[in-house]
This record gives structure tokens, sequence and C-alpha cells, in this order.
């Protein structure tokens, strides 16, 4: 589903990323662990090109979007992005911010989008709000609007970007419980955070990454209970 | 006190006065119309092209900018109609000073509307090219409507302005509310139509300035 080869990112003289390569199959939640300034997030926003690579290839279902031709506003629709500060549109309605992709991007008629919208809604339990504008809602509340505006376009891959860094604690379960239930569906699904107990518990997979590298990966199992290397055991020590 | 009435509120002078003053004044509402809705049209333009950060094109429209932000418009008023002919381009009063008014009104709205978008968090434009849409989508539908809540009450104050300075017409000889009453002056010898045309500028003035206020009040964080 996608393959990620040699990628590297600097900014100005600072390598952030030094040559990545992962893949991630079909169906397959992977989280990315690692602390602050390891370049996950990074990572993340290069594969739907937020941030522009500096070098190597990111192959999406065997098409590489680094290639200068690549239809990348395409190429985005399949990948559904939701951030660390929602970003939800304050300018208009709930729904209108789940139906603003389908109508101006992908083109969908508004009763067809609407319908679509209004699925998504009841999917992560935000339906009873379809007509507030986001100024009422809570932190919780505005990611579960971004994650089903990100799902209203269909996408085959799901990415996050610490979704639950900026909620109150109270809010993180409910996010939390959605994306368990998209994985459950089998949704693809590249995962930055720093809830390890999520990670555990949902990931197929585990990439640590430490200084733009990635240090180690494999199944939660293995990393949680016996991680090979010194910096991933020093760094799952201090947050467990 | 007789004198001063029947100088400065001559009833009978400034009741024959008042058809040609309405006329005036009319004028001057087209003029500041126009001015204020292209100078809004193309200051939007100037905003939207220099956040592509074309390097070349920045230089051009800064240059733009500075230019037309440090001209007085007396001077630039002044060189388009009386300068620009002997470059072979002669303009009417009216077209004249619409693009005079236009072209400095147009530095100004394309400064507000760059602070509005700067003000936009960088969420939303990621987000918004995040669920597939092209940079103009974006912009149209989400970074400028709320850059646009932001602008209203500079953007008010800056229609204001150019409604203000079109009184600088009156030296094209357009015959705006200024120049209409200054002709009135010079035919009855009397200044009783100045009284009357500043009551008329007063009347349509005030309530835009209430309104430009009421605006900022209302924007500003409680």
């Amino acid at each position: 589903m996608i393959q990620v080869k040699n990628l590297q990112k600097k900014f100005k003289d600072i390598e952030v990323l030094n040559g990545l390569n992962f893949g991630v199959s079909s169906g397959e939640v992977v989280v990315i662990i690692g602390p602050s300034g390891s370049g996950k997030s990074t990572t993340l926003r290069c594969l739907n090109r937020l941030e522009e690579p500096s070098g190597g290839h990111i192959y999406i279902e065997g098409k590489d979007i680094m290639d200068p031709k690549a239809n990348l506003n395409k190429m985005r629709t399949n990948l559904g992005m939701v951030f660390q500060s929602f970003n939800v549109f304050p300018n208009m309605k709930v729904i209108d911010n789940v139906t603003i992709g389908l109508i101006q991007v992908k083109k969908t008629n508004k009763l067809e989008a609407i319908k679509i919208a209004e699925e998504m809604l009841i999917k992560v339990g935000m339906i009873e709000k379809r007509d507030s504008y986001p100024d009422s809602l809570s932190g919780g509340q505005m990611q579960r609007v971004a994650i089903a505006r990100a799902l209203a376009m269909q996408p085959k891959i799901m990415l996050f970007d610490e979704p639950t860094s900026a909620l109150d604690p109270e809010m993180v379960d409910g996010v939390l419980n959605i994306m368990k239930k998209l994985a459950s569906e089998g949704m693809t699904m590249v995962i930055v955070t720093h809830e390890m107990g999520f990670a555990r518990d949902v990931a197929d997979r585990v990439i640590f990454m430490d200084n733009g590298f990635i240090v180690e990966e494999g199944p939660p199992s293995q990393m949680f209970s016996s991680p090979q290397h010194e910096r991933t055991k020093s760094f799952l020590e201090k947050v467990l | 006190m007789d004198e001063l009435i029947h100088a400065f509120f001559n009833w009978p002078i400034l009741k024959e006065s008042m058809p040609l003053l309405i006329q005036g004044l009319w004028v001057t509402i087209k003029l500041s119309f126009f001015s204020i809705v292209f100078g809004i049209i193309l200051g939007l333009i100037l905003a939207v092209l220099r956040t592509l950060n074309v390097k070349l094109l920045n230089f051009f429209i800064v240059i733009y900018l500075d230019f037309m932000r440090a001209m007085p418009l007396l001077v630039l008023l002044v060189f388009v109609y009386y300068a620009l002919p002997y470059l072979g381009i002669t303009l009417k009063p009216y077209p004249a000073g619409i693009l005079t008014f236009t072209m400095i009104s147009s530095a100004y709205v394309a400064e507000i509307f760059r602070s509005g978008i700067e003000a936009t968090p960088k969420g939303q434009m990621e987000a918004a090219r995040s669920i597939g849409m092209n940079y103009f989508q974006a912009m149209r539908f989400i970074i400028l409507p709320q850059a646009l809540k932001i602008v209203i009450p500079p953007l008010t104050n800056n229609s204001i302005n150019v409604l203000k300075d079109t009184s600088l017409a009156s030296v094209i000889a357009l015959p705006e509310l200024l120049k209409q009453a200054q002709q009135i002056q010079a035919w009855k010898a009397n200044p009783t139509p100045l009284i009357g045309a500043t009551l008329l500028y007063l009347l349509l003035l005030i309530p835009l300035v209430k309104l430009a206020n009421k605006l900022e009040k209302r924007m500003s964080p409680k």
C-alpha cells in the first residue's frame, strides 16, 4: 500500500530524516513512536507531501508521488489526514466541514454528499452536532468532526498526526475508540502518537524513530516487552 | 450677525443650489463606489498572488504597493490627468479619477487582506489541501472567508478614506460634490453652497464612521 524508499528531509542544513525505508501493507495499522524532534510527524507529513521531501521515493499503491507529474490533489483524496490541532474549518457548520471536500474536490452532488457526511458523523458520534459551528464544540468533538471530514473522502489510508495530544484527558478515549473501530474495520492506518497503551492494543507494527532514523520496528508484543536496541529500551522505560 | 447669516447660511441661495449639490453628491457616490469596488478587487488579487511566493512576481507587487502607498494622492491624480496626455494617454476626468483612486486604494486593500490571510492559522490551509483541494479552492472556501471576517473593519475604514479623498477630484474638473459647491459659490459670490456641501458630506460619512466603530467593537476580542 505504501512503500517508502530512502526518504530524506532537510530543513536548511539540518537533516531531519536520514533516508528512511519502510512499508505499510493493506489493512495494516502502523504506529510510529519516538521522542519529540525524532522526525515522526515530518515522516507522516511527507506521506501526503504536506511536507516536501528533500529526496527519496514514496509509492502509494505503486504510484510514485514524488514524480513531478503525479496528481497531488487526486492522491491526497486517497490519504485522509487527522491533525493534532484538529484544523476543522471554523467558517462552516459541522455538516459543511464534512461535505466540502466531496462537493468541491470529488464533485459529488450535494444530496449524495450530505448522505455520506451524515453517515460519517453517525460513525464518529457527532450527528447531533450536525448544524453547529465548531466554536461551540469541545476539542474531542472537533477532532471527531475532523476524522469524519477525512473519512468522507473515502480514503484508502488514514494518517493520524498525534490526534489526541491536544485533548483534555477525558476526551482522549472517545477519539481512540473511533480509531480502534476503524482499525477493526480493516482501514490502513499510520499513526504518530504518545499513547503507548493504544499502540500496544491496536498496532500491527510499531516503528521507533530517533534522530531522523528508524531505530527499530516490530510487532508491539516484541517492541514493548523485549526491545533490541538500547535507545528503544531507554525511551520505553521513560514513557511506560 | 445678519452679515454672517447672509454669507454662510443664506437660505434662498442654499435652496437654489441644492439640486446642483445633489448632482455633485451623486457623482461623489458613483466615483467612490467604483473606486472602492475596483480597489477591493485589485487589492484582493494582489494579496492572493503575493501568497503564492513567486519571487519575481512578489518583487513587482511590492514595488507597486510601496509606490502607491508613498505617492501623494493629489500628485498622482494630477499626473494621470495632466501629464499622461503628453504620452498620448488622454483620460476624461471620470476614468482618470476612478483609475487613480483605485490604484492607491488597492495598495492599502492588498496590505489589509495580506494581514487577514496571515492571521488565519497555517493548519487551515494544510487541512484544506489534505482533503485534495487545490490552492485556489483552499483560498476561496477556507482561507478567504476566515480572513474576510478579520478585515471587514479595516476595509470599512479604508472605504471611508476613499470616499473622503474623492473630493480631491475637484482639481481635475470632475463635477463631484466639492467642485459643484465651489462653482456655485463663485457664481453666486456667496460661500453658503460650501456649507451645503459640508452638510451633505457629513450626512453621508457620519453613519459610515458609526458603522466602522460598531464593526470594530464587534470584532475585537471580548
